[in-house]
């Protein structure tokens, strides 16, 4: 009987990347890659961006042609959801109830928007962004001159918003927090992206939690926790993830806020590994657990997964590195910049080219770069091979 | 379809078939050839999928860089003359026979 085949969970970038290393490692066994979605596997990044406002194809945001997987013998399971793993049989449970065996079992199950459940919540014109489909559901009510009320200002909802007033709505981004990116950058940062908004023409109101959805069957407006009231056509909601972990809880593996790995992707059972945004794992440059939404974590996670499966140890100790685009301004972020103390803004914030370098103490953290690309790689070299740069120098540059 | 030769950082050679409109990184990509990331996926934001034309008419024929494109490649201590990101080269008839070398990882 031919062994088991390597079955991945999730078919998004973390799982084909995982398939990839191995047959370029000369794994020639079975692979399967399970997702619930019917789409073969796309890019995620551009459903924010270029995909909602229809710039770009879907077929564009294939990671791979259909054919690739053919070629490479690579067996897609499309719109079948995992129900449960059985460690004891080494096996899933399909919802369908077919089972699969495996020799080795790869989670890749990604993250899920956190839901709000406010009332008003179900009517039409209100959406998330996770897949797709979500994309296809809210297309109809993007239009020109008509408005659109962005819930939450991380990343995700200001690329929305760009996108948004790219296509010529009149858009409102109702943020919970002081600032925008509050959770992730810092006040001159987020000064920045809120002046950038606004100069193009989006309403950005802090301090704002949305706690109620108005209308009779489509969403018409938006109430706030300021007693105010923002009229809305449409409304995406972006106020985080969470780790997709229930099948990973159900299977008595080890989660602490995203399914818990080591350097190698291993869960504590030695047939599981996880990758991806569904992952909690030892960071070698915070020297903290911590969990990622990025496409860069899932591909390096997943090479240092697969080269593991292959018998060879290949620790994931990639830089973390982050992108955001909103209009024509390319952010580009290298390292974590959590702890800062000390911020150096080098570029000009009026001509929309800044970078702003994150120290603790004298160890540079972290880079913001906008539009300076040239920062960002200079940044991920020093940060990657371990150095910092002292403040003396880059204020003279 | 056209043809085009892929070599990878170690010499290993790959002749590859694909149809025009599309981009080199997805060609690499679908051979399973190392050395080409594509972790943006083509965006340009990342570096990936550096790779050499070493042909002087060939590396002519796929047009100017862009700003951003010439910006990421500055930085890269591989960096050539003959340099390029292989997401932003697209592919059209002109490009058969095309010889591409991936650049070593840094």
């Amino acid at each position: 009987m031919a062994p088991s085949p390597i079955v991945a969970i999730g078919a998004s970038h973390a799982s084909v990347q995982l398939a990839t290393s191995l047959r370029q490692a000369g794994y020639s066994g079975d692979i399967v890659i399970v997702g619930a979605e019917p789409h073969l596997p796309y890019n995620r990044p551009p459903l924010s961006k270029t995909l909602l406002t229809q710039q770009i194809s879907f077929d564009k945001t294939l990671l791979r042609q259909q054919s690739f997987y053919g070629k490479h013998n690579i067996q897609l399971k499309l719109g079948a959801r995992v129900k449960s793993i059985s460690r004891e049989c080494s096996q899933v449970t399909l919802d369908s109830g077919e089972t699969i065996s495996y020799s080795k079992l790869v989670i890749a199950t990604g993250a899920d928007p956190i839901v709000l459940n406010l009332p008003g919540e179900q009517l039409e014109g209100i959406g998330y962004l996770r897949n797709y489909d979500d994309t296809q559901s809210l297309m109809p009510y993007i239009k020109e001159g008509k408005s659109a009320v962005v819930v939450g200002g991380g990343y995700i909802g200001l690329e929305t918003a760009a996108a948004l007033c790219k296509a010529g709505m009149v858009v409102t981004v109702l943020e919970g927090m002081e600032r925008v990116l509050q959770r992730v950058t810092s006040p001159e940062i987020s000064a920045f992206y809120t002046k950038a908004h606004v100069t193009r023409g989006v309403n950005i109101v802090t301090n704002a939690q949305a706690i109620e959805f108005v209308g009779r069957h489509r969403v018409e407006a938006v109430k706030c926790s300021n007693g105010e009231s923002y009229p809305a056509d449409m409304v995406v909601i972006g106020v985080g993830v969470r780790p997709n972990t229930a099948l990973a809880t159900d299977a008595g593996l080890n989660v602490d806020n995203g399914i818990n790995i080591d350097e190698f992707g291993r869960t504590n059972d030695p047939d599981i590994f996880a990758i991806g945004d569904c992952t909690n794992f030892p960071c070698h440059f915070t020297n903290t657990r911590i969990r990622l939404e990025s496409v860069p974590n899932a591909v390096e996670q997943a090479k240092s997964a697969a080269a593991y499966i292959c018998g060879k140890e290949l620790p994931y100790q990639a830089l973390p590195w982050f992108w955001s685009d909103q209009y024509d301004l390319k952010l580009q972020i290298a390292g974590i910049n959590t702890g800062f103390d000390d911020i150096v803004i080098l570029g000009n914030m009026e001509d929309e080219q800044v970078s702003a370098w994150y120290f603790a103490g004298d160890r540079l953290l972290a880079v913001d770069a906008i539009n300076s690309t040239k920062d960002f790689i200079k940044a991920k070299q020093l940060l990657s091979e371990g150095q910092s740069i002292s403040k003396q120098a880059l204020k003279q540059q | 379809m056209i043809k085009i030769r892929i070599i990878d950082p170690d010499g290993n050679e790959y002749e590859t078939q694909t149809d025009v409109g599309g981009n080199l990184m997805t060609v690499a990509t679908d051979n399973l050839i190392p050395g080409i990331d594509a972790e943006c996926g083509g965006a340009c934001s990342c570096a990936t999928c550096h790779v050499y034309i070493n042909d002087p008419k060939q590396l002519q024929l796929l047009g100017e860089k862009s700003d951003v494109e010439h910006m990421l490649l500055d930085y890269l201590d591989t960096k050539r003359e003959n340099s390029r990101l292989a997401c932003q080269v697209n592919l059209t008839d002109k490009q058969d026979g095309l010889v591409v070398h991936v650049a070593p990882q840094t």
